[in-house]
Parts: structure tokens; sequence; C-alpha cells
């Protein structure tokens, strides 16, 4: 279980996060939204330790992330898996060595049972007879699954998600959201995505927490959000003339 | 005070590297794979540059020895000093500086511009470690090899031009080489090469590793990687030849 407790974090004096606490559902998805700048994904790089606050904690499972030393976080890094914006292949690498990357680096098994954890994580997010391809030489959409199935190949107990549909087409995006659900039950992971995609916001999202300028502005669920007073996140989920027109229906049924 | 900043940072890095790798063997292959992209890669530019610089050396020592009073075997002991003492180590080092550390310090930056870098530390695994000491390791073990084959072959140039255009045979060259040959220079030479080795893969690896923005910046990190080691190793140069000279 994750909780974030009074998060703060400033730039060169300049806050980008102001005192931001969050409990995190165990085995569900937690969609972070926000538009740009808003410190979203500041928040997420200190959740897995790529930044320091300046202040709070993060706890995982009760152990205070924030004050562990390398060797304690290398650790409860091992238990997290993550989906980078760009996917965050190595270029070096074939598709499977990629997967296979985490395995050899920290699992002692036979090269044999290995490459069966990895073909079985590559089938699992659709992947097959790519297990020799370079990450140059296969679309975005792809990357994006072998950087799932990265993630999840040491069996994680926590999924990070940095804006995993950017940079794709709709029905792209519709897989991966598909995919990341499936994943967050099947494995029973607690999954955490940052995101400004409302369509995967509506499609994935169990918990939805949004940021604003650096505060937790809103938090609740997915129908909450269709009906929630805050004009902010009103503005924020119902840009668009077409999802306005859509909300008004809403509540008019 | 900026540099103070630089060097402090670089080495706290350099103390990251000496932490224990979480797996012997990933890092063992890794160093191969180091191996043969900084020495077998190199060693095209380094033969070609060490015939050519003991051809010249012999050319212009022979044209500024005017006086016929001066054995011509002494063109063999100058080119071969010259090439065990300065050219060999010093001129392949600045070479392979604008080769190997250009690589290094790209490959490493490109690594961080697009989060594989950020990959590798949320696995868990210590990047420094992996990404840089096989990189210094393969330096080290790799270039003084690859300046012991240009101090060679730049004598052998030297030989080859020498007896080709009838400055001094082959005979003459090789007696004035033998005439001039200390051991120490040997040991002088080699302890330049290990240390323009470390400076080349360490202040590459420095430059790439904390790369930041797109790829301009990735494209300025890799031109100072190799400004900055020309500059450290003729510094080092200087330095050793004051100390052990």
């Amino acid at each position: 279980m994750i909780e974030i407790k009074n998060i703060r974090k400033a730039f060169s004096g300049r806050p980008v996060l102001n005192d931001i606490s969050i409990n995190l559902l165990p085995g569900k998805v937690n969609m972070i939204i926000g538009a740009s700048g808003s410190g979203k994904s500041v928040l997420m790089k200190l959740m897995v330790g790529l930044q320091q606050p300046d202040g709070g904690q993060i706890l995982y499972d009760g152990a205070d992330f924030v004050q562990m030393n390398r060797q304690e976080k290398s650790e409860v890094r091992r238990e997290i898996g993550m989906l980078f914006q760009n996917s965050a292949l190595f270029d070096s690498l074939t598709v499977e060595e990629n997967v296979l990357f985490p395995l050899k680096m920290f699992n002692p098994q036979s090269k044999a049972e290995n490459l069966k954890r990895v073909n079985f994580c590559l089938e699992r997010v659709g992947l097959t007879n790519t297990n020799h391809l370079f990450p140059a030489e296969i679309s975005g959409g792809m990357k994006k699954r072998v950087g799932i199935a990265r993630a999840i190949v040491l069996n994680p107990k926590y999924l990070f998600c940095d804006e995993p549909n950017s940079g794709l087409d709709p029905l792209t995006s519709i897989l991966i959201d598909e995919l990341i659900r499936e994943i967050t039950t099947e494995f029973n992971i607690t999954t955490i995505v940052n995101s400004h995609d409302m369509n995967s916001v509506m499609e994935i999202g169990d918990k939805i927490v949004y940021i604003y300028k650096g505060n937790k502005e809103w938090e609740g669920d997915k129908k909450d959000i269709l009906f929630t007073d805050n004009e902010r996140l009103n503005q924020f989920v119902f840009a668009t003339n077409f999802l306005k027109q859509f909300r008004e229906k809403s509540r008019n049924l | 005070m900026r540099i103070f900043f630089h060097f402090g940072r670089y080495l706290l890095l350099l103390r990251q590297l000496f932490k224990k790798p979480e797996n012997y063997q990933m890092y063992r292959q890794e160093l191969f794979r180091q191996m043969v992209a900084i020495g077998i890669n190199s060693l095209g530019i380094v033969m070609i540059i060490s015939v050519f610089m003991g051809a010249v050396t012999t050319v212009q020592t022979a044209y500024q020895l005017v006086s016929g009073l001066v054995s011509r075997t002494i063109i063999g002991a100058i080119v071969s000093d010259s090439s065990i003492l300065e050219l060999g180590p010093t001129i392949t080092s600045l070479v392979l500086a604008g080769k190997i550390g250009s690589s290094i310090s790209s490959e490493i930056g490109t690594m961080r511009v697009t989060e594989q870098i950020d990959a590798l530390e949320i696995m868990g695994v210590n990047a420094p470690g992996y990404l840089i000491s096989p990189k210094i390791l393969a330096a080290i073990i790799t270039i003084p090899m690859l300046i012991v084959l240009a101090i060679s072959l730049s004598i052998g140039g030297g030989i080859f031009v020498g007896d080709l255009t009838g400055i001094l045979s082959a005979q003459q060259f090789i007696e004035g080489a033998r005439s001039s040959f200390l051991p120490f220079n040997v040991f002088f030479s080699l302890t330049k090469a290990f240390t323009f080795a470390f400076i080349i893969s360490s202040v590459s690896a420095y430059q790439g590793y904390y790369t930041t923005g797109g790829s301009l910046e990735v494209g300025q990190a890799s031109t100072r990687a190799v400004v900055y080691s020309c500059i450290l190793i003729l510094l080092s140069d200087y330095l050793l030849a004051q100390l052990l000279l």
C-alpha cells in the first residue's frame, strides 16, 4: 500500500508541490490527472525516488521511502515496475533482451526459465514474433507494450505509468488502457497512472486525484467526476464542447 | 566556483562506481562489449595515425639535420624516443578522446534524455556502476594496448619511410633506436597511457551522465567531453613529465 503524506517540492525556490497527501487504493488503478505543468510528473518521480521531496513522507507498506538509504530504496524499487512516457527501452537491446534485462540482473534462474517468463509477458501484452526486433524497428504502441512487459516481468506490487497514451492513436490508446486495467486486476497490482487523457480516466480510473498548480484540488472516483461542483476540475475535464454537451446530457438523464 | 561544483560532482559520481555490482555476470558481459567498442573498433584509426606519425617525424627530423657531422642513426633515436615518450601516448590519446570520448558521452547522454537511465534506477540497478564502470575499466585495459601498438607502428612507419626515401637504412634506424632506448621510457609511456585512458572515459561519462534536455544538449555534452578530455590529457601530460622525468 502506498500513502503520500504532506509532500512538498520546490525548484529554485518555486513551489511545485504543496503539502500533497493521498492514500492510493491497493490493487486498483489510481489516476493522477492535471494540466501540463501542474506537478503530476514531479509527484510520480518523487514516488519512485527519481527526485527527493523537500518534506513529507512516501510510505510503502508503512515504511518511509524518503528516509531510506540507497540499498533500501533498491529493495523497494524491485517491487516497482514503470512504464515511461517514451517507453525508455534500451536501444541497443532487442525486444526480448529488454524484457529479459531485469530478470538477468536480479533473478538467478536458468536461462530457459527466464526466457519462458519473458515469452509469457510478451504474449500477455499481445506481442509475438517480435522478440528479435530492436526498439527502432517497432511502432510506438508496440514500444509501450514492451515497456509494460518489462515492467511486469519481475511480478511487481506497484506499476507506475507515466502518460501511457501520449503519442498514440485513439485505438491504440484504448488497447493500452485495457491492458493496464487487465494487468492490474489479473496480477493484483497497485497501479498509478499519470495522465491528462480523459478517455483513459473514465475508462480505467478507480480512484482519481486532480492536481492543480501543485495542490491536490480534488479526489474521488469516475462517477463523482461527472457531477462535481469543483469549477477547476470541470474546466479541466470538460474542456471541449463535445464533453460539455456530454455532461449536460448525463445530468438530464 | 563552477569548477569546484563539477569537480565535486565528478568525485561523487566516481564514488558510486565502486558499489557492489548487482550481478557480476552482467557487468562482465558489459565489460567485454565495451572492450570491443573501445579497443577493437579503434584499431583502424590508431594504426593509420601511428604509421603516418612515425613516417612524418622521420622525414621532418631528417630535414632539420643539415649537418654532415651528425650521424644519421640519430634520426632513429629521435623518432623512437618521441614515439615512446610523446607521440604514441599523447597523440593517440588525443585522437581517442575524439573517437571514444564523444561516443561514450553521446551514448550515456542519449540514455539520460530518453529516460533509459531512469528506467535502470527504477529497476534497482546502480546506473553509474552498470553504465560507467565497465567503460572505464575497458578503457584502462584496451587504451594502453592501443598505445603500445601505436608506438610500435610509429617506429615501424619511421623505419619504412626512412628506408624507402633513402634518408637512412632500416639497420641505421634500429641502431639509433637501440642506442637511446631506456626501459624507464616505456614505464613512463604506460603510466601516461593508463592516466589518459581514465581521463577520457571518466570525463566523457560524467559529461554524458549529467546531460539534461534533448538532442542539442547531447551534442553539446559530447563536444564538452572531447574538449575537456583533450585539455586534461595535455595538463596531466605536463604534470607527469614534471613528476617522473
